[in-house]
């Protein structure tokens, strides 16, 4: 009977080969629907004339790039300049996400380390300890940010108290307590990536630069950072793109001058004062600058591979 | 013999780590701590009181957060379900299915929600829905909150079933279990370690939106993040503090749930 030797399961496998197709299709088809039309349509939309009272016509026309790139005089008939009022709020944008990243991986890298070369039996907790925060309400842990830095909050009283300072320091509504914020909303997304990078590394490679009489501070320039580079790169665009984007910080930290992409957006959609089509265009132009440094992260992963 | 100096070790690196540990939970202490002031001011302590737990459930705000509470919870519940169950038929297609064309599209297409910035998704989604010509409500809410839940109910359960050999399951097969019966009996008890940590992140994630939520809300209908965002820009005051507390509570006892059972599914394993 050598037709019932061969099992059934060698013959259809676990036997989901053959459904691929129906159980994939929900996940397809909500995320198809609800994200990728939804995105698309906001596409056209950035394509299309303003109304007056904040709604939309559908007759094509470049107007919300334009005001957003080009200044032009109020009747029109001066020379267009560019407008650097918009750009100047992404410039911004991009520096404050910068200077969060680089302060985040100023603190995130000795942490992941430190975890990485605890005892194995310890590391889950202190992972633990780290992610916990970031299931936090994102809303939550800003307005907590917020209480802590007022003028008369516990922060500026403990510095008062220890006679540090003899008025509070103004932080909040500042550029500094919108980076503050950022700093402490990602913190998490830069030290995880970094850790699991670190965990991976052989420390005979330190062991043997080490025994070539190379410093410890060389051996970590020159040996460990380019063996977990692919781990801080993932760390710093976890932490970059979303302060990109952010919304809450700027908004409940900051003031009129700290104006960020977020903000922008949301105040196109918000009442008859707003503009959907300008609205929409930043937010392409926002989803743009994300998708070139997501493609950069991947080719760069790619050829650390090689 | 011993090593001349550790190489694991390096000068600050452990002051750098209780610096990053006190930055994350110090804001959280606080507010907590203060959420228990009896005073009114919320500058100055005025001693322990639980008077603004109290105030949060029968005060004059009371009935706001109360319908502000219910429909978080409901749609958090309803979102994690439904993105869960889309979840794991997902990550079954995706560990057990072979190789098959479009594999790579299929993950790019799950991983979506996670690489869009939020508030990218938001203006989309009200545009969506108002071209369509859906009135923004509890429905529009949740199914964007089923949306951008899949892939955080999605890696965990992935994982998990990346995990789990499929000799179990040829095992059942090649004594005659159908198909279904080998997936019910077999390997949803070996992923459900998976499943439910999965469940529990979407859960949390749901109930914590604010940006997404704020956007397809429609007038009139509140969740708790966007009920705490309205009050709190008319200022913090202490009851935004006790609900506060108590949403931090809620989300570090889920995530310390999650963390459980994924160490207990790890050990059994």
């Amino acid at each position: 009977m050598a037709a019932e030797a061969t099992s059934r399961s060698a013959r259809s496998g676990t036997g989901w080969q053959g459904l691929v197709l129906p159980l994939l299709l929900p996940s397809w088809l909500v995320i198809g629907i609800f994200m990728l039309v939804p995105v698309a349509l906001m596409a056209v939309y950035s394509f299309l004339t303003k109304d007056f009272r904040g709604g939309i016509v559908w007759q094509f026309s470049l107007d919300a790039y334009d005001q957003f790139f080009v200044e032009r005089g109020l009747f029109g008939d001066e020379p267009p300049l560019p407008n650097w009022t918009y750009i100047t709020i992404f410039w911004r944008s991009i520096w404050q996400a910068g200077l969060a990243t680089l302060l985040c991986l100023i603190i995130g890298f000795p942490t992941a380390w430190f975890i990485a070369t605890r005892n194995p039996r310890h590391r889950a907790l202190w992972v633990f300890l780290i992610t916990v925060p970031y299931w936090v309400n994102l809303l939550i842990r800003t307005v907590s940010m917020r209480f802590l830095l007022r003028d008369h909050g516990p922060f500026n009283e403990m510095l008062m108290a220890i006679g540090l300072i003899d008025s509070p320091l103004r932080i909040i509504n500042t550029d500094l307590a919108v980076q503050i914020g950022l700093f402490y909303s990602y913190l998490p997304f830069m030290v995880l990536p970094i850790y699991a990078a670190v965990e991976r590394y052989n420390f005979a490679l330190s062991e043997a630069a080490r025994d070539l009489y190379a410093g410890p501070w060389t051996v970590l320039r020159e040996i460990v950072l380019p063996t977990v580079k692919p781990g801080i790169v993932a760390g710093c665009i976890l932490v970059f793109v979303p302060s990109l984007g952010a919304f809450l910080a700027p908004d409940l930290l900051g003031g009129a001058r700290t104006y960020m992409i977020g903000s922008l957006i949301d105040e196109q959609f918000r009442g008859s004062a707003g503009n959907w089509p300008f609205g929409s265009a930043v937010a392409m132009i926002l989803l743009t600058m994300v998708l070139a440094v997501l493609l950069w992260q991947v080719r760069v992963a790619t050829r650390e591979k090689r | 013999m011993a090593a001349r100096t550790d190489i694991r070790r390096y000068m600050g690196f452990g002051a750098l780590t209780a610096l990053c540990l006190t930055v994350l939970y110090v804001p959280l202490i606080v507010v907590a701590v203060y959420s228990f002031n009896a005073s009114r001011s919320i500058t100055a302590w005025g001693g322990f009181s639980t008077h603004w737990y109290v105030d949060v459930f029968v005060g004059p705000e009371a009935p706001i957060f109360r319908a502000a509470a219910w429909n978080s919870i409901s749609i958090a519940f309803l979102a994690s379900t439904a993105a869960t169950v889309i979840a794991v038929a997902a990550a079954v297609a995706m560990v057990r299915g072979g190789r098959f064309r479009g594999r790579q599209t299929s993950f790019a297409i799950i991983s979506l929600p996670l690489m869009v910035p939020e508030i990218v998704i938001a203006v989309a989604t009200l545009i969506f829905f108002t071209t369509i010509g859906v009135r923004t409500g509890y429905g529009t809410i949740l199914i964007a909150h089923i949306t951008f839940c899949i892939p955080f109910a999605y890696l965990p359960i992935s994982a998990r079933l990346q995990g789990i050999e499929d000799t179990y399951e040829l095992a059942a097969r090649d004594l005659y279990a159908t198909r279904w019966q080998a997936f019910r009996l077999i390997l949803l008890p070996l992923m459900m370690p998976g499943v439910i940590s999965g469940w529990l992140l979407a859960f949390i994630i749901s109930l914590d939106d604010f940006i997404i939520t704020n956007f397809v809300k429609g007038a009139g209908m509140e969740t708790l993040p966007t009920a705490i965002f309205g009050s709190v820009k008319q200022g913090i005051k202490p009851n935004i503090m006790a609900i506060s507390t108590l949403m931090l509570a809620v989300s570090v006892i889920f995530v310390t749930l999650s963390y459980l059972i994924n160490r207990i599914g790890q050990k059994a394993r």
